[in-house]
């Protein structure tokens, strides 16, 4: 048993560089050799050996919010744009990648973190759409986290003026905690699974910026009725955008490519040779 | 084992944090406050907190756990209430609120010996 968290998972999160053959260097165990010293002090009420109480008063996650911090400055001075993308298990996420990596990568680098418990199937999919990819295994864990896109960056070290795009763990609860450092959240649903996603994974669509959704080539086959879902997404986050789109036709994928834009630093544009 | 719940990361966080703090001292309480809108089950979060301190200094320690309702005041009409779920709807039908509480997550204190 891993002596860190207790977990079954020996390994803990691994990360990997997915090269397409040769080398695949895994940065194993690692939970978390991030000291970030903070320098207030313990207010200590008593002076005696017995039981007494120290003040903490400290963010539970201020470790992982400090670091995402770290992330997100070490990224904007690059001027790399990180998208942290978050659905259920088969939402279409990868596809949308693979597309978009297609489509848009004749424009600007990309590159991308994939999130999965086990193997490194989707990490495949993405190279083969020609980015550069690490696959970050989470093994026990339901989420990413900021250390893990720290560790996962230095593996990757993507260009300057990269869109890196973080393909989060299949799960819409977990995540909507753990800031990443990334300069947007972005929540995919697809239309087979039904309306009320919003109402039953409120936390998070509570802190998303984009909601797309996805597969509307398969309205005339499921019951999803687009104007309730987004009615719901904006009663929780009445500033929320939302993108429809079908990853598979195309349909819909400019305006996801208009909102990536909206989110960089730099303009797509202004990297377009 | 298993899990696959974000109280765990929470959790291994608060222990990490508490035993940090602590040095060689043994932590034998610790006390959170944990908002309504964050997601956390308390339930949840006691369980994951006695398997991460187990080897640790704060082995053995209790863990309390402050709930903190959600507050929030209606942008429209200027009406504090208290929201039963994560829809912040005002009861005039305006979805503009701000929050006054329930998003806390911290580690307020902890007792050490």
């Amino acid at each position: 048993m891993c002596a860190t968290c207790g977990c079954g998972d020996t390994t803990g999160p691994r990360v990997s560089v997915v090269s397409g053959g040769e080398h695949e260097q895994d940065d194993s165990h690692g939970h978390g050799h991030h000291h970030h010293h903070d320098h207030d002090h313990d207010h200590d009420l008593g002076h005696g050996h017995s039981d007494h109480t120290v003040i903490l008063e400290q963010q539970v996650l201020a470790k992982n919010d400090g670091i995402a911090v770290h992330n997100r400055e070490w990224m904007r001075g690059r001027g790399i744009t990180a998208l942290n993308i978050m659905s259920s298990p088969g939402a279409g996420k990868t596809t949308l990648l693979a597309r978009t990596i297609r489509e848009l990568g004749r424009q600007r680098p990309i590159a991308v973190i994939e999130g999965d418990q086990e193997t490194r199937l989707d990490a495949e999919r993405i190279r083969e759409a020609g980015a550069s990819v690490v696959q970050v295994n989470t093994g026990a864990g339901c989420h990413l986290d900021a250390e893990m896109i720290d560790r996962a960056l230095r593996a990757l070290d993507p260009a300057d003026e990269s869109l890196l795009l973080i393909e989060n763990v299949g799960n819409l609860v977990c995540p909507a905690l753990f800031d990443l450092g990334e300069e947007g959240k972005v929540v995919l649903i697809s239309t087979p699974e039904g309306v009320d996603k919003p109402k039953k994974y409120p936390h998070i669509f509570a802190v998303a910026d984009l909601v797309v959704i996805n597969k509307i080539d398969l309205l005339p086959y499921v019951e999803f009725d687009v104007d309730a879902c987004v009615a719901q997404a904006k009663i929780l986050n009445p500033a929320v955008r939302v993108v429809v789109l079908s990853a598979t036709t195309g349909e819909g994928m400019d305006e996801w490519y208009e909102w990536i834009g909206s989110r960089s630093a730099i303009s797509p544009v202004a990297v377009d040779n | 084992m298993g899990f696959t719940v974000h109280e765990l990361s929470i959790a291994q966080s608060v222990v990490e944090a508490v035993c940090e703090r602590a040095g060689e001292r043994r932590v034998s309480s610790v006390r959170l406050e944990v908002g309504q809108l964050c997601a956390v089950v308390p339930h949840s979060l006691l369980f994951c907190f006695d398997v991460v301190t187990a080897g640790t200094h704060a082995e053995g320690a209790s863990l309390h756990i402050d709930q903190i309702a959600t507050s929030a005041r209606c942008n429209s009409c200027g009406v504090t209430f208290s929201p039963p779920d994560m829809f912040l709807l005002c009861g005039c039908g305006s979805a503009d609120v701000e929050v006054l509480a329930g998003r806390e997550l911290r580690i307020l204190s902890m007792e050490v010996s």
